[in-house]
């Protein structure tokens, strides 16, 4: 017979999904939180954006070839990271700290590792961690809703207010936002995470698309609210929607805790490792020094990842308690 | 409430082609090919010789031992050659091969039995042994062995395996809609040579037809119920059916006569009632011939020993951008690469599928997305199993419960990172097992 015929173990179908076409999903599932960042900051936020974008892509491609591998950006998740860290950064941000964040981003905490798949901590988030230790002062300088900065506008114009974050933190000036506010995203803030309802519109696509599941999520953002009722201003006396709606915890709850790479692969385990982000989060809040302490709880928890799936693994068929 | 278990997807289904179609018998080809394993056990060797004239239903091969059954020619004619040919598995064996005179003479033993309901349970065994049927929904574990359980095995259920949940596959779909009479009176033989008195015939909501043909039918049967299972990959496979329709988990590295369930396929309830009503041997299945590479699918009643190529032609022959040709499913069924096979009791299917279907995707480092965890029927974690198998470090595969896999394809399916899990899964699991051979 002349036609050759591929051989090869089975199965011999797949299905349709690839990294860059479950990368495109998250990318759209943000989109948004970055239109409510650009409604609220003006095209600035957009700009910045597009910074961290670019020096996450063009590390990422400059770094394939100088260690002459093939070119990996096409799989998308280069971007994803770029648009997260950008969600994480004031607005007021200068644009080369913005860049600095996206190069460390890529090539210390992704390609130094291994590049996809290998990163043992969230590159967006531990980037965000190096710029806030960096820079505490640009990183921490927020400016209010509604002030539309220009792309090129000087930020020494804009005037800096307090989050709604720092209100729990009883610093001076700052104060208490209304629900509404802080669900719509009229606060200051980072630029993506602002606004609550943007990030469950697009937190709820990637469940509907199945892309990520609800665990982590929701028990994520439920233990940030219940651990700031209970010990906030005295036991069970705290605010358990204000501590879920301010700050970074919906945003890193949909987005961030979520990254397959640095999440447990079990259920149990994502409920664990969503649990201890959780406390930890409440923890650094209320009893800590700094006023935010979502970055430092989901990096902690993404070290304890490998252990977390070393020890919880699922019940094997016909073993345990299946068994009569 | 429908019946179903944990884990699986939802591939596409691919059934429309052929479930509509139904069963055409294939006129025999010239030359017939006859291996002498087609089941799992010892092999047979064979019981003619060059030159000689064979009929219809003739044993042209047999073992001594228990665990195996003989091989019928399918045709009458004279036997061509005795030498080593290509198995649809891949390996060279043994094989009779026979050339058809077309005259059709059938053997003398074929004849139907006069009183089936004096024969007792050792005489149908007997019978079924000597039928030469082995399980068609390919594994081919002789299936006399299992309706004779060991004596401490207390069996009280008996399944009927009609989920066919493999997409594409109609075979036992056609079979339920024409000839529903047929497997109900297999499935009663079977179950008195057991001794229970209940038999559940599974069967996945997808096949509608399938469903009210044998619930209509079962009515006039005492205790065979049937039962609607979830439509999910990999509902048919035997550990997974059981635990959806009575509840019970097969402990690890045991066998459904261990939880007191013996599970037959559909067809082999047919084959079960020819041999013991009829004494006529396996010599024919039913095939389903399909995939976008295939000009006309349809479902065929297939002489054991048809070479693919002639069946595949008769269905119209391959397409231009044909890749793969696949034996069985497409999720478990083996690749060919030598369309002169022969069809054998394990041939449910013959797939061919086109370049874009069976083409990889861009390969990536796995990126843990659980997925493989999450809809592993077995509790596996494969993406750890994975790198284990890929550093050829056995004892962590084993500690990550290896054996416990059962090959059914889930975890490649939903990879998206192209890292072919399962079938390295399967290289090391076979390698264990090659050697634990070796070493009893």
């Amino acid at each position: 017979m002349e036609k050759k015929l591929t051989v090869s173990y089975s199965p011999h179908v797949r299905g349709y999904e690839s990294v860059a076409s479950t990368m495109l999903e998250v990318i759209i599932a943000l989109v948004p939180a970055l239109a409510g960042g650009v409604y609220y900051f003006g095209f600035r936020a957009l700009a910045v954006c597009a910074v961290t974008v670019m020096a996450c892509v063009l590390s990422e491609y400059v770094w394939d070839k100088l260690t002459g591998k093939e070119n990996t950006t096409g799989d998308l998740s280069a971007v994803v990271t770029g648009m997260l860290l950008s969600f994480t950064l004031p607005v007021t941000i200068p644009y080369y700290m913005a860049a600095v964040g996206g190069i460390f981003a890529i090539i210390v905490v992704k390609m130094f590792f291994g590049g996809i798949g290998q990163n043992f901590v969230n590159p967006a988030l531990a980037a965000r961690g190096f710029l806030l230790a960096s820079w505490p002062v640009a990183m921490t300088s927020f400016v209010a809703p509604m002030t539309k900065l220009k792309i090129f506008s000087s930020n020494a114009d804009a005037v800096t207010s307090a989050t709604p974050l720092a209100y729990i933190k009883d610093i001076e000036g700052a104060e208490a936002a209304s629900y509404t506010d802080l669900f719509f995203g009229n606060i200051p803030g980072c630029i993506g995470e602002v606004s609550a309802l943007l990030i469950l519109i697009g937190g709820m696509y990637l469940i509907f698309k199945k892309v990520i599941r609800p665990i982590i999520p929701f028990t994520y953002i439920i233990t940030v609210g219940l651990f700031g009722y209970l010990f906030d201003g005295g036991f069970l006396a705290g605010d358990f929607l204000y501590h879920t709606l301010t700050g970074g915890v919906m945003l890193a709850g949909f987005f961030m805790a979520t990254d397959y790479v640095t999440s447990p692969t079990t259920a149990k385990g994502e409920f664990i490792y969503a649990l201890g982000a959780g406390v930890i989060t409440g923890v650094i809040r209320l009893f800590g020094g700094y006023p935010e302490g979502v970055t430092y709880a989901i990096l902690i928890m993404n070290i304890v990842t490998p252990i977390i799936d070393k020890y919880v693994r699922p019940r094997v068929f016909g073993t345990g308690r299946g068994v009569a | 409430m429908k019946y179903t278990f944990k884990g699986g997807i939802h591939p596409n289904d691919g059934k429309a082609a052929t479930e509509n179609k139904p069963i055409v018998q294939l006129a025999a080809p010239e030359e017939l090919v006859f291996p002498m394993v087609q089941h799992i056990g010892a092999p047979c060797s064979p019981c003619v010789a060059v030159g000689d004239a064979v009929k219809v239903g003739q044993k042209i091969g047999d073992s001594d031992a228990f665990v195996s059954v003989p091989v019928h020619s399918s045709v009458s004619g004279t036997v061509k050659a005795i030498e080593k040919r290509r198995h649809p598995n891949g390996s060279v064996v043994e094989c009779v091969i026979i050339e058809n005179d077309g005259l059709n003479t059938m053997h003398e033993d074929i004849h139907a039995y006069d009183d089936i309901d004096a024969l007792t349970k050792d005489e149908m065994i007997a019978l079924v042994r000597k039928a030469g049927i082995s399980g068609m929904g390919g594994a081919g574990f002789p299936t006399h062995v299992k309706l004779n359980p060991p004596a401490d095995k207390n069996i009280d259920i008996c399944i009927v395996n009609g989920a066919e949940c493999e997409p594409y596959l109609t075979s036992d779909h056609r079979v339920m809609i024409e000839t529903p009479k047929v497997v109900l009176d297999g499935t009663k033989l079977i179950m008195k040579i057991l001794g229970v008195d209940k038999a559940y015939i599974g069967i996945e909501e997808n096949k509608p037809e399938a469903i009210s043909s044998m619930t209509e039918c079962a009515k006039g049967y005492d205790g065979i119920e049937v039962k609607v299972l979830k439509t999910k990959y990999p509902q048919g496979s035997e550990k997974h059916l059981i635990k959806a329709l009575t509840g019970r988990e097969v402990p690890s590295g045991k066998l459904p006569a261990d939880v007191g369930v013996v599970v037959n396929n559909i067809d082999t309830c047919t084959a079960v009632y020819n041999a013991i009503a009829y004494r006529r041997p396996l010599i024919s299945r039913v095939v389903t011939v399909s995939g976008a590479g295939i000009k006309e699918p349809a479902n065929y009643r297939v002489l054991i020993g048809t070479p693919f190529e002639y069946v595949i032609d008769s269905a119209g022959g391959l397409k231009e951008d044909v890749a793969k040709v696949v034996m069985g499913g497409p999720m478990m069924g083996i690749a060919q690469f030598d369309l002169s096979v022969p069809v054998v009791k394990g041939t449910s299917g013959i797939l061919a599928f086109t370049e874009d279907e069976v083409k990889p995707k861009n390969y990536s480092p796995c990126i843990r997305c659980g997925k493989c965890v999450r809809n592993c029927p077995m509790g596996l974690m494969p993406l750890y199993i994975n790198a284990y198998a890929q550093a050829r470090d056995v004892e962590k595969c084993l500690e990550y419960n290896i054996m416990d896999c059962i090959s059914c394809g889930v975890c490649s399916y939903t990879c998206q990172c192209e890292q072919l899990p399962s079938q390295n899964i399967k290289l090391i699991k076979d390698e264990i097992i090659r050697r634990r051979k070796q070493v009893k």
